[in-house]
């Protein structure tokens, strides 16, 4: 490559800039002579069988994303004030550390300066700390007893946030959002319906929007928590209400009240009941159409 | 043909030394599982690789149907695993290979300790080694937000939370990635480039490297 006054150059160029040309000597090989055994040539011999490894793995990766889908919750809302926060598995470790009596409150520096520094600082500068000149294991118990009980430490660390973590969930009778949102879309595929998206399910519409239970009673009693569209907004939606329950169902949550939901025994009379809850009854996706 | 094409490029680029670099060197015995089978601890650094290269590859094609804004990284999220063809399959790559790549490279730097394979010469590559432990453990926590889920939400509220308690600098953290007062879409725009701009790069120059001073200084000999 380097160029000359070399006649078999087609084009000479003035102050040419290419590399020189280079010994390809430099390029021998690694000497493993001095191993004992017998070497194998990377490529095409060794490599081949890493690919045939690598396909069977390829094969059984594939088979378990197909198993297991990857996971997803419901939307974020940042005013969720119930969720139990939990980072991906590899860093529960530190996420546990951080519950530990001596690493948390006055001293939380400790558990999230002092020991992960310590531990992660050592690992970065493990050549220098380990100088001797024994590779076996057995022959560096310092190292290698510190490695192990860091070890068996992190392990522990990490079972015991994720126990803690299914103690709490079954404690406060919690499913994890992602496991509930595909046990609904399963359900869902089940009867023949499109499967649900969070946060866009679309509401049925509102079945005889001219009767005066709703025009008169309604919309002056109970758009301020259920929606101008009773699409929802304090109180749930009560678009298709009559496909979760029936007319005493709901005449008996407005005479009483339930939860947030306040008694209309003495707001309204037992007629008004009676036609809301009718009213209501009859707001089934069927009839929205 | 193809040897006509090649010796055309080889002429004008000299193109044999680089991949005879690459491809030009002996397996020695005893890393090669085929003559000692429990050599194949010595192909956790290969399987690292091959999961990274099926984490990039998965997160190419899923950049094709993610969109970084809080309206709509769920949705798109949710669209592409359910009604692209194949999203779920590449989703379940990219989601369960965070993992895996995670576990092999622990195995692989379990290996290089315990083999004591650290020792001098290979110090400098060990250092490498851990900065990308860093820089794969930064990209998992930077991925996981990006669902925009309650779990991607909250974890990286918290994981802010304590990051920010470090002393002097902790709040300057804090800002530098949420980017306001509470995780939102500055925080979701900015965790987006640091995993597909910023630690991708990082991670490509370090395995460089990695590489290079392995094919340097050859593997460690036999115990
Ligand atoms: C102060 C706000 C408020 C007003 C006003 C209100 N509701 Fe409610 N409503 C709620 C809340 C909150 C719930 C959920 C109760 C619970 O969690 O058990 C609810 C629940 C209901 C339910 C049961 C829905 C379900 O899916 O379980 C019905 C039916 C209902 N309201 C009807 C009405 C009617 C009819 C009116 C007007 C007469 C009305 N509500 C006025 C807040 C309100
Ligand atoms: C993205 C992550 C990584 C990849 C893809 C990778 C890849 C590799 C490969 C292919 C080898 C050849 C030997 C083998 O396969 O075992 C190797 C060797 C080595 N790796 Fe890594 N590695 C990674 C991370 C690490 C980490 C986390 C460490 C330790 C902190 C490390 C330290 C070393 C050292 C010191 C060697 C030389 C070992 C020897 O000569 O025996 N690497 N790496």
């Amino acid at each position: 490559m380097e160029k000359g006054h070399d006649t078999k150059e087609k084009i000479v160029y003035v102050g040419d800039s290419r590399i020189r040309k280079r010994d390809r000597s430099a390029n021998v090989p690694q000497d493993y002579s001095s191993y004992p055994g017998k070497t194998e040539a990377f490529v095409p011999n060794f490599l081949l069988k890493e690919w045939m490894v690598g396909v069977v793995v390829l094969v059984g990766f594939l088979t378990l994303t197909i198993a297991e889908p990857a996971p997803l919750g419901y939307p974020a809302d940042p005013l969720n004030t119930n969720f139990i926060p939990m980072p991906d598995w590899y860093f529960l470790f530190l996420y546990q550390l951080l519950k530990m009596p001596y690493t948390s409150g006055d001293y939380v520096l400790l558990g999230t300066i002092a020991i992960p520094g310590i531990a992660f600082g050592a690992m970065l500068l493990a050549p220098w700390l380990d100088r001797g000149p024994e590779r076996r294991f057995y022959r560096r118990p310092i190292a290698s007893s510190l490695m192990i009980v860091s070890l068996v430490a992190c392990t522990y660390l990490t079972w015991e946030a994720w126990t803690h973590y299914q103690e709490e969930l079954e404690k406060n009778g919690i499913i994890p959002e992602h496991h509930e949102r595909r046990m609904m879309a399963e359900e869902a595929v089940k009867q023949g319906k499109p499967r649900p998206v969070p946060g866009k399910d679309t509401l049925p519409a509102i079945v005889a929007a001219d009767d005066p239970a709703f025009t008169n009673i309604i919309q002056a009693q109970c758009i301020s928590c259920h929606g101008t569209e009773l699409e929802g907004g304090v109180g749930p939606a009560l678009r298709g209400i009559g496909d979760r329950m029936g007319k005493e169902e709901i005449a008996e949550i407005i005479t009483n009240g339930r939860g947030g939901m306040p008694a209309y025994a003495n707001i309204l009379t037992a007629e008004e009941i009676d036609q809301v809850a009718e009213w209501l009854a009859k707001q089934k996706e069927e009839a929205a159409g | 043909m193809f040897k006509a094409i090649y010796n055309w490029i080889d002429e004008r680029l000299d193109i044999t030394p680089m991949w005879r670099d690459i491809a030009d060197h002996e397996v020695p015995e005893h890393v090669n599982p085929a003559h000692h089978f429990s050599a194949f601890v010595y192909c956790f650094g290969g399987l690292t690789f091959f999961f990274t290269v099926i984490q990039i590859l998965s997160g190419m094609f899923l950049t094709m149907y993610y969109v970084p804004d809080i309206q709509n990284a769920y949705y798109s999220v949710d669209y592409l695993q359910h009604q692209v063809a194949f999203g779920g399959i590449v989703r379940g790559l990219h989601h369960w290979g965070a993992s895996l790549v995670i576990v092999m490279m622990f195995l692989h730097a379990l290996r290089v300790f315990f083999t004591g394979s650290y020792k001098h010469p290979r110090e400098m590559n060990w250092v490498v080694g851990m900065l990308l432990f860093f820089v794969m453990l930064g990209l998992g926590f930077t991925g996981y937000l990006l669902p925009w889920d309650n779990k991607a939400y909250f974890a990286t509220k918290v994981g802010i939370e304590i990051a920010s308690t470090i002393p002097w600098i902790g709040d300057d953290i804090k800002m530098l990635l949420q980017g306001g007062d509470t995780p939102g879409a500055v925080t979701l725009a900015r965790f987006f480039a640091i995993h597909v701009f910023f630690l991708p790069g990082a991670l490509l120059t370090l395995l460089a490297v990695h590489f290079y001073m392995i094919r340097k200084q050859g593997i460690s000999g036999p115990l």
